[in-house]
């Protein structure tokens, strides 16, 4: 449609009646003017606001870098965290190290399930049983963050302690393997929503083939529809963890705000975001190193979601060459 | 495929995959299940903690739990925030996120189908277009808490210009929530459009209407259903939304409904986990009681999208 109508705003041609000569009025062609501007300003919007992104947390990035005096390789590859010692110790490691946890975390359960009922959906569910499971787990990710985090305090992590107390192993109040598993099952949908479009998507012709040769239905959804759909399979994984990296509230109620870099999923954690929100909730004002770090690392924690989304339009765009 | 051929590759090995198919079946099924079945224990358990608090019937007299959670609910409705889980409540919470969501819709529709109208009708293929595309796409995926920070920045602070600057009001937070929702709308309000066919508009033009007219007279009311259904659905994440509200400073304990746009304000998200962080159980039943409150206003405002997408057919479809 847009290719009809190139060049705004436009002008009705001419018509021959002479009533019409004079073309459309002024008010007409003002008015014209004016919705365009106005449309094109909120298109420019949004780009204003990646800007504005971009330059808030470059811009405060660099002042935290000047006030603080730590370097960002230190920054970046430091694996103390003590913003309120003297002098101040700013490595985010543990908190990479906490936000990698929750993400391969919830990874282990999400995509492992997204993806089996993604098959389900696409290869074996009736049409009428898709119709009602589908609705259900998109209800699932309408579910407000909180929620979950809620839940993962009074629900998974007593459950995590009623199983693992009895063995003598300790289960802290704050946990991430609380966290892990309802980020996991927050992100299951985006998983299995994504790859089921991609899986229905590829061509028939391809199943027919399968069958023909004597496959099995196992054989034709493993071997067939699986490798035929796997780059939108992977953008969605990808899309998945750049969300559990990304995800705030479960992670604060139910990880707690204690940077550590064990692996034991039982101990508590500090993420990224945990961090963030910790500044911001502490008593501290505008400008000490302290409030400024909160930039910094949500300058890192931008570009950490911001590559793996890029990742995954161009994982997916190879897939759409390949079969439309 | 260097291995020389050997007479058992060519077996038929019928049984294991006679056997293989069901069970894989089987473990699909129960995967799919694992998401249904997280969801009605989830609720189920939320639902169990109020009552069980609310009523001290038990569970057979199911009528009088009924009546005791409702009642339980409309107490938490008229309290304020409160340090006593006896008198606590959702009150400043719930006006708050009701405020919001009246400033979010005035300021992120507007903006988010004009976006979406400019895109789809106005602009000509090339590098303006693609990048703004290119960046919308990009914006949907960027956390919500990197929007909390940049409307502490930005609206909140003002990088310290203090003329400008809008401090923690109603203002910066519903400033912040529609930055947040506006890809989304966009792109649902985009997908609207483009379910209206080209000849509509070429009618309408072909009648000498300006491509305005065209637009406001034929191309926006055709894909109303549809823009409606994707804008509920992003208002109601909006709603939802608590990290970037922890951001722009909508904490801390106020205890009165807000008066107007520049006064204070807290969410009903933000207190419901004010209250969940407590470590006292009867907290958490509070907690527990707000949630069934925001719930409730969630699956209100989505049913109002489902009933708008049933009823006229169009909007985006599964």
């Amino acid at each position: 449609m847009s290719e009809k109508f190139s060049q705004p705003p436009p002008s009705p041609p001419p018509p021959p009646d002479p009533h019409w000569a004079s073309g459309p009025s002024r008010g007409l062609i003002l008015q014209e003017w004016g919705v365009w501007g106005f449309l094109l300003a909120s298109a420019v919007i949004t780009v204003l606001t990646t800007m504005g992104i971009v330059v808030v947390l470059g811009v405060e990035s660099v002042r935290f870098f000047q006030v603080s005096g730590v370097s960002p390789f230190a920054f970046l590859f430091g694996t103390e965290l003590e913003p309120e010692s003297i002098p101040p110790k700013f490595g985010i490691l543990p908190l990479i190290w906490g936000t990698a946890v929750i993400a391969v975390g919830s990874s282990l359960i999400a995509l492992p399930i997204g993806l089996l009922s993604a098959i389900y959906l696409s290869e074996y569910a009736h049409k009428r049983v898709r119709a009602f499971l589908k609705p259900t787990l998109e209800l699932l990710a309408g579910v407000p963050t909180i929620v979950y985090g809620y839940l993962a305090i009074s629900l998974v992590t007593p459950a995590l302690k009623a199983i693992f107390e009895p063995m003598g192993i300790t289960v802290n109040t704050f946990n991430a393997m609380s966290a892990c598993i309802v980020v996991g099952v927050m992100i299951i949908p985006m998983v299995s929503s994504l790859s089921e479009d991609v899986l229905s998507a590829v061509p028939r012709g391809l199943r027919e083939a399968g069958y023909g040769l004597g496959a099995t239905k196992f054989e034709v959804s493993t071997r067939i529809v699986l490798p035929a759909g796997l780059s939108g399979v992977v953008a969605s994984f990808i899309l998945a963890i750049s969300r559990a990296i990304g995800e705030t509230m479960a992670v604060v109620l139910a990880a707690g705000s204690q940077p550590s870099m064990s692996l034991n999923p039982l101990r508590s954690i500090e993420t990224m975001t945990a961090y963030i929100v910790a500044v911001t909730s502490g008593e501290n004002s505008a400008g000490t190193p302290k409030n400024l770090s909160l930039y910094a690392v949500g300058l890192a924690l931008f570009f950490l979601t911001l590559i793996l989304n890029i990742l995954s339009g161009l994982v997916l765009r190879r897939y759409r060459e390949a079969y439309q | 495929m260097s291995t020389p051929a050997t007479s058992s590759m060519y077996e038929p090995k019928r049984l294991g995959r006679r056997l293989a198919g069901p069970i894989f079946g089987a473990l699909c099924l129960f995967a799919t299940l694992i998401g249904v079945v997280v969801l009605a224990v989830l609720l189920g358990s939320v639902f169990a903690l109020v009552t069980r608090y609310a009523t001290s019937e038990n569970w057979s007299s199911w009528l009088a739990n009924v009546g005791g959670l409702s009642s339980y609910l409309g107490n938490l409705l008229s309290r304020l925030q409160s340090s006593d889980p006896e008198s606590a409540g959702f009150r400043a919470g719930v006006f708050g996120s009701l405020w919001l969501l009246g400033m979010v819709t005035l300021f992120s529709i507007p903006v988010g189908v004009g976006a979406a109208v400019y895109l789809e009708e106005y602009a000509p293929a090339g590098r303006l277009k693609q990048l703004i595309q290119i960046n919308i796409a990009n914006l949907a995926g960027v956390p919500s808490i990197v929007y909390g920070i940049l409307g502490l920045a930005f609206f909140v602070r003002a990088f310290g210009w203090e003329k400008v600057a809008l401090g923690p009001t109603l203002w910066a937070g519903s400033l912040t929530l529609s930055l947040l929702i506006l890809p989304t709308i966009v792109i649902a309000t985009r997908e609207a459009l483009r379910t209206v066919p080209n000849s509509l508009r070429q009618a309408a033009v072909a009648l000498g209407a300006t491509r305005w007219q065209v637009i406001r007279d034929h191309v926006l009311p055709s894909s109303i259903p549809g823009i409606l259904t994707g804008t509920i659905l992003a208002l109601s994440r909006a709603i939802g939304e608590t990290a970037p509200l922890l951001m722009v400073e909508a904490a801390g304990s106020i205890l009165r409904v807000p008066r107007g746009p520049g006064d204070r304000y807290t969410a009903l998200p933000v207190e419901i986990y004010s209250y969940a962080k407590q470590p006292e159980a009867e907290f958490q039943t509070v907690a527990a009681g707000g949630i069934l409150l925001l719930l409730a206003l969630l699956l209100t405002m989505n049913s109002i999208a489902i009933v708008i997408r049933n009823r006229y057919g169009r909007g985006p479809r599964n």
